[in-house]
């Protein structure tokens, strides 16, 4: 079947995908944005977060078909042409990233966790990103990066966020 | 295989009747895992996602109708302070992108009797309705499961809504995992006090072919909380009371041993959990504040 959603702000459309395909794999195999990992298949590991219509997901979980129409964001979506998103300049400084396999999802799942509370607490950090997981850090150095990411993207005062 | 993605419940219960081997699809988070590994390959995907009547809740006096699209997190945001037994239960469900995609409505489809919703939907009480082309019925929440993994919808028929009672007096839901996030139960047990029927709710989650309430154990303490007129006085609970209580619905349970837990532990953790959500709830009704 053909399906068209918009991915990054790009509209795209892509044709012969299988009825029970995932999101994942038309994101990574279909549409060459292989920014988003493959690794559980079930939801567990959160390696393929996404956006979708502004609320995170798994995109194994979520068949092609049920994308058709909507907006999706994948990490490959969060830096722009100034440069990388200051969550992913945190994760780099605080040496979050180790093999890098959880990163995207983790990056993805913490913007999103900023977005709606730029000063969370330990605690509101690690509910945050429970369904996140990382099998070389430990954690520490990712709750590093987003205390720092979060530091740096709290709104000024006075300003309108 | 088929996807079909309609945009109305009259073309959604349309396809079923057409397609009554057709896989309903809401969140994805049991259906996707299924297909990624090649467990099953339902002939047709029917995708609900679409469907406007099945993403909305709303609510009377006496109970809230849950559209069967409504995600966790939704129960959680907006509906925390109204069933606070579905929200505690929501709050322990697997991750935040799980909370935000999995649905109630897809949890009872699934009926596994470790799904997270069933056991506060027990304790509250709590109708699930039907439909088809045929027409729209509710079956009453204790008389909707029907095995492992099988509940008494006809292949015909859609779960649309849970209507589930606004409570009348303080929830509990206890659960027991191997860590906080994304853990299917090792045991799971939820109580409901309903002081304007002198009765108690229970649902048992993990423990049994399906997910069940324990009636004996409901009558005996809504009996004895009468006996020594306690719903007025909102005395102590006695211990004794509390125990006996967490007996009588280790006996409704069957559990077996599996890759989560022992059927000994299960047992004992029912016992636990009853004995302690009971207290817990007691002292929110000595309180007052859900009363």
């Amino acid at each position: 079947m053909r399906v068209t959603m918009t991915v990054n702000d790009e509209h795209h459309e892509v044709d012969d995908v299988w009825e029970g395909e995932s999101l994942l794999y038309v994101l990574r195999e279909r549409m060459g944005l292989p920014g988003s990992k493959n690794a559980c298949e079930q939801g567990e590991c959160g390696s393929c977060t996404v956006y979708v219509d502004g609320v995170t997901g798994c995109a194994c979980l979520i068949a092609a078909g049920q994308a058709q129409g909507h907006h999706i964001v994948t990490v490959e979506g969060l830096a722009t042409e100034d440069g990388l998103h200051p969550v992913q300049e945190a994760f780099i400084e605080a040496g979050a990233v180790q093999c890098g396999f959880c990163t995207p999802g983790l990056l993805v799942q913490t913007d999103d966790l900023l977005r709606r509370d730029p000063e969370p607490s330990d605690a509101e950090i690690r509910e945050a990103l429970a369904g996140n997981l990382c099998r070389c850090t430990g954690y520490e150095k990712i709750l590093d990066a987003v205390r720092l990411a979060a530091s740096r993207m709290k709104p000024e005062p006075g300003t309108l966020s | 295989m088929e996807f079909l993605a309609p945009t109305t419940l009259a073309d959604a219960l349309a396809a079923k009747a057409e397609h009554p081997d057709a896989m309903p699809i809401l969140g994805g988070t049991d259906v996707m895992v299924e297909l990624n590994f090649d467990r099953h390959r339902p002939p047709v995907l029917l995708d609900l996602t679409r469907v406007p009547e099945l993403a909305e809740w709303s609510r009377d006096d006496r109970r809230v109708r849950l559209g069967a699209g409504v995600s966790y997190t939704r129960v959680i945001d907006e509906l925390g302070h109204v069933l606070p037994g579905l929200a505690m239960a929501s709050r322990t469900v697997g991750s935040p992108q799980i909370r935000n995609r999995g649905t109630v409505g897809g949890n009872l489809g699934a009926a596994s009797p470790a799904g997270d919703s069933h056991p506060p939907l027990l304790a509250g009480g709590a109708e699930v309705e039907l439909a088809s082309l045929a027409g729209t019925r509710t079956v009453p929440i204790d008389e909707f499961y029907a095995g492992v993994k099988k509940h008494v919808g006809r292949p015909d028929e859609l779960i649309t809504a849970v209507y589930v009672d606004v409570p009348t007096g303080p929830q509990q839901f206890s659960k027991i995992g191997t860590r906080n996030a994304m853990v299917i139960s090792v045991s799971a047990f939820s109580l409901a006090l309903h002081p304007d029927r002198r009765r108690v709710g229970t649902g048992i989650g993990s423990a049994a072919p399906t997910p069940r309430r324990a009636a004996d154990a409901e009558t005996f303490i809504a009996g004895a909380l009468d006996d020594d007129g306690l719903w007025e006085s909102k005395g102590a609970l006695p211990d004794a009371l509390a125990r006996e209580f967490g007996e009588r619905v280790q006996t409704a349970a069957s559990p077996i041993d599996d890759v989560r837990g022992t059927a000994a532990y299960r047992l004992h953790s029912l016992a636990v959990m009853a004995r302690r959500t009971l207290a817990w709830a007691w002292s929110d009704y000595q309180g007052g504040t859900n009363a």
